[in-house]
């Protein structure tokens, strides 16, 4: 079918905006296809079925909106208690000043702007392949579009057991900034990684990440988005599991006018096990949407959605969510929840869990709710003698904490706890 | 059904009961009438919207809203969004109206029809007589002596044959009548109401509804009245390559109260058939409508060759403060099913409720679900979704609950489980949640899963057979909505949730 013509133009408009990178020779085709690709499927409109709830404008417009910084530097440094790999983006560029050696034991870390003297590397058989792979049955046209476009990103090719954490970070300086970032990254068998990400990133940003994890192999993934609140942020997860292998993400996200994250997970060997969670807090004109799909293609696949939002002061909090097992996929296991606690009468929460199945020995649930703090949990602090203010905190915290559990690292649990009070006491004064 | 093939029965059993258990599974009410027919000429246009419109002697006005309808249609595009396939539909190649010769002339009362047309509503198992009415349509001979009354509207093809208890009715003050009748008779009302909760230009089957509608039912329960009896319409598709296309509309005024059941069967025939349906229901205060339905089209056969198309706009508004609407449906039958029974909760204080059954076998696609959508303060809805999916069929449950930033203190409840037996075939929940602001609670849960083996094994170790075991589990699942449903549906709706599942085990 013709693409209506506000999304030829639009999409047209934005690659006239902007120049192919050069580098990265052996990357040349797979980025020529994704703009043939984009040019086929368009940009998102909001009238796509998957972009009803949320405006995709300010991510398609070949301007990027502007956002102000924000002084945080009076916030302890983010995984700060863990020793890891820090790497640096500064507004998307690499900054090799701040960061550590791009060295660790049983891990290659390169560059994808410095990755392309040669038609030869490893990661050409995954850039943008898994990409293109999530563009069915919903096509994702900002993936394509950084498939395309983004300036760098880090390809980690992961052998071993990481001796420790990477840690991926974004700073955000220049109010007008607008980045792409490309990250592969490919687990062997048996190998095991746990990747950290945070930061305000850029005015606007655009991240793909492409995983493959073989079999056996573990992939922790716990990042923390936010903080300058004027950021227009789309990122995107699309990962493939190989047999018993194991995926768990864990996003905090605060603040933020625009937040669009996608994951779309391929459980592809039996007994594979994805768990992804979402903990979102924001007020005023914070708008976080979380757009999650798990197809499950294999045996005695688990997998696990728990989405967690806190929304007041005309907040909108999106959550997009899809179970789908394929025929064969028997001994299924999934589970998706998603609840909005909605502080004030102006929040809205919208969502569109959904389940498609097509094998009959399976067990799938889903729930969704939505409401205002229980008043009689409330009552019964008040009765204690706790503030009011304090123990509508408290009543959060505990709803969020099935969110956060989902971390299993004690050291990086407690961390993100600290930011969720941290950003509960700075709005209450 | 594939399980009963003579080649797959084993040695030793009983001819008899392979003979009986085919009889029943099979679908019951795939005869014909063969009777002669009058049709519009084949195809639509403005032309045949007027033929139509003249056929029932219309006022200008209803001609007129016709054709703009008809305009409008024009304009639209077929949704392609529900998860159903289907052959493109050639709206040319259709009948849009057909009518029993015998009713050119529309008889004054029941003894003056075509005793053939009787005869077919008979043998549907409802008799067009005045008479008392058995609780519990089949098999229920433990029922009560002494009966309820139901009176029938009944439309066959594109006409309403005859509504039965019209002169009792007329005496509490309800009016119960074709809506081809109405239009004559009481203008001033379908003038008011009609196309005042499902507009024109809704969607594309409504439009062309709008445009093409022949027949069917039109109530009005006046103000405090509580309707003496139950209400009912029976629509059969006779014809070949005609679609059917009701209107129904229900006006409940201030305080009233009225039951209402719909049920439908088609002859079974290669060609796929078009029924597309309109319900209004309107509920002024204090008002209470439940509407049960009962769908057994024809639903093709296994290899899913012919049945009925049955893309149905059902939708009702909740006006007055504390009115109540109660959707009710078991759906059998069809080969595509695409319908939402929606509530507009715009009463303060108003109440929507859905319970739904949807079983879909061999080749049947079914889309299916409701829209609550809460305006007014202080609104309740309560959604029940059960979808069984055997054989290679594909069942969808799809639903809308929004809570506007108005409707202050609200409630929903949504809870749809989906069974499937066997592994071809398909179960799928699409709910969207729309929540506008935070004194309203919705909660929304949804479960898949396959019949549990450890109540099979409980039921075969007393002896039962693997389909009556099923049938035992299934109708267990079933068993909140099937207690919503009236006396006169709950035997019938249990007794074709056995049928339709027959030889889907093993």
């Amino acid at each position: 079918m013709a693409l209506p013509d506000v999304k030829q133009n639009a999409t047209q408009a934005r690659l006239a905006a902007m120049e192919m990178p050069q580098s990265g020779v052996w990357a040349k085709a797979a980025r020529e296809d994704a703009v043939s690709r984009l040019i086929s499927m368009g940009l998102p409109h909001r009238r796509d079925e998957y972009w009803k709830f949320t405006r995709p404008d300010t991510l398609v417009q070949p301007e990027g909106p502007q956002a102000a910084l924000y002084d945080t530097s009076d916030e302890p440094e983010m995984f700060g208690a863990v020793d890891r790999l820090k790497i640096v983006f500064v507004d998307g560029v690499f900054d090799a000043e701040q960061s550590d050696d791009l060295a660790l034991e049983g891990v290659t870390i390169d560059r994808l702007s410095e990755a392309g003297r040669a038609d030869i590397h490893w990661a050409k058989d995954l850039y943008g392949l898994l990409e293109q792979r999530g563009q069915t049955p919903v096509a994702r046209p900002l993936a394509t579009l950084n498939t395309a476009m983004a300036g760098d990103g880090l390809l980690i090719h992961v052998t071993g057991k990481a001796p420790k954490p990477l840690h991926l970070i974004y700073q955000h300086r220049a109010t007008t900034s607008d980045a792409m970032l490309h990250h592969v990254i490919k687990l062997e068998k048996d190998a095991e990684l746990t990747l950290l990400e945070s930061g305000p990133v850029a005015a606007r940003f655009n991240t793909v990440l492409e995983t493959e994890i073989a079999d056996g192999a573990t992939l922790h993934h716990v990042r923390k988005q936010g903080r300058h609140h004027e950021c227009h942020v789309a990122t995107h997860v699309f990962a493939r599991l190989g047999e018993e292998s194991s995926f768990k993400s864990f996003t905090l996200t605060a603040n933020g006018v625009m937040t669009r994250n996608e994951m779309v997970i391929e459980l592809t060997g039996d007994d594979a096990i994805a768990h992804v969670a979402g903990a979102a807090m924001g007020d005023g004109d914070f708008h976080q949407d979380d757009t999650v799909f798990i197809t499950h293609d294999a045996e005695r696949c688990e997998s696990r959605q728990v989405f967690k939002k806190v929304l007041r002061n005309g907040a909108t909090g999106v959550f997009q969510g899809k179970i789908l097992v394929e025929p064969g996929a028997q001994k299924t296991d999934g589970y998706q929840i998603s609840q909005a606690l909605l502080l004030d009468g102006d929040s809205q929460f919208l969502a569109k869990p959904e389940l498609e199945i097509y094998a009959d020995d399976v067990a799938c649930s889903h729930g969704s709710t939505s409401g205002a703090i229980d008043e009689d949990a409330l009552f019964y602090l008040r009765a204690r003698g706790v503030p009011h203010g304090l123990a509508t905190d408290l009543l959060t915290i505990a709803f969020l904490a099935e969110a956060v559990d989902e971390v299993e690292d004690e050291i990086l649990r407690a961390d993100i706890l600290d930011r969720l009070e941290g950003w509960l006491a700075r709005r209450r004064g | 059904m594939a399980a009963l093939d003579d080649s797959q029965v084993k040695d030793g059993v009983d001819q008899q009961t392979v003979e009986a258990v085919r009889d029943v599974s099979t679908y019951k009410h795939g005869w014909n009438t063969d009777i002669e027919m009058e049709y519009a000429p084949l195809g639509l246009n403005e032309d045949i919207v007027k033929l139509i419109s003249e056929k029932n002697e219309e006022p200008e006005w209803m001609t007129d809203w016709r054709l703009a309808a008809y305009r409008r249609w024009l304009e639209k595009k077929e949704p392609d969004w529900a998860m159903v396939d289907y052959p493109e539909i050639n709206f040319q190649e259709q009948y849009y109206y057909a009518r029993p010769k015998s009713m050119e002339v529309k008889p004054k009362s029941l003894d003056e029809v075509d005793p053939k047309l009787l005869e077919t509503y008979e043998k549907l198992g409802i008799p067009l007589k005045e008479q008392m009415i058995l609780a519990g349509v089949e098999g229920a001979e433990d029922a009560p002596a002494e009966g309820r009354k139901v009176a029938v509207d009944a439309v066959f093809d594109s006409v309403s044959v005859g509504t039965t208890f019209q002169a009792e009715l007329k005496k509490a003050g309800v009016i119960f009548c074709s809506i081809s009748e109405a239009i004559k008779e009481h203008p001033e009302l379908v003038k008011k109401y009609l196309g005042s909760v499902v507009p024109v230009s809704d969607n594309f089957y409504a439009t062309l509804n709008s445009a093409v509608f022949s027949d069917g039912s039109f109530v009005y329960i006046p103000p405090g009245v509580r309707c003496p009896m139950e209400l009912s319409t029976y629509f059969r598709i006779n014809a070949e390559n005609t679609g059917q296309f009701e209107r129904t509309l229900i006006i409940a005024d201030k305080g009233s109260y009225v039951s209402y059941l719909e049920g439908c069967t088609a002859p079974q025939r290669d060609e796929a058939q078009l029924h597309a349906a309109v319900v209004e229901i309107i509920a002024e205060e204090d008002a209470e409508v439940k509407y049960s339905t009962v769908q057994n089209w024809y639903p093709g056969d296994e290899n899913g060759k012919g049945g009925i198309y049955n893309f149905v706009t059902k939708r009702a508004d909740c006006r007055g403060d504390r009115s109540k609407v109660m959707w009710t449906q078991v759906e059998t039958g069809s080969s595509v099913t695409w319908k939402y029974p929606s509530c507009i909760l715009r009463g303060d204080d108003s109440q929507g409720e859905f319970y739904s059954i949807a079983i879909t076998n061999n080749m049947q696609q079914a889309d299916t679900g409701t829209k609550m959508i809460h305006l007014g303060k202080n609104t309740k809805s309560r959604i029940v979704s059960k979808g069984i999916s055997a054989g290679r069929a594909q069942n969808t449950y799809r639903g809308l609950v929004s809570m506007h930033p108005k409707a202050k203190n609200s409630r929903n409840y949504t809870q749809c489980d989906s069974l499937l037996i066997g592994d071809k075939c398909g179960a799928h929940t699409v709910p969207y949640i729309e929540v506008k602001n935070n004194s309203s609670r919705v909660e929304h849960e949804a479960t898949t899963s396959k019949v549990d083996d450890e109540q099979l094994f409980y039921c075969r170790a007393r002896g039962m057979d693997e389909e009556e075991a099923v049938a035992l589990v299934v109708n267990g699942f079933c068993r909140d909505v099937l207690q919503a449903l009236p006396m006169e549906f709950a035997m019938e709706a249990q007794q074709l949730v056995a049928i339709s599942l027959e030889g889907s085990v093993g």
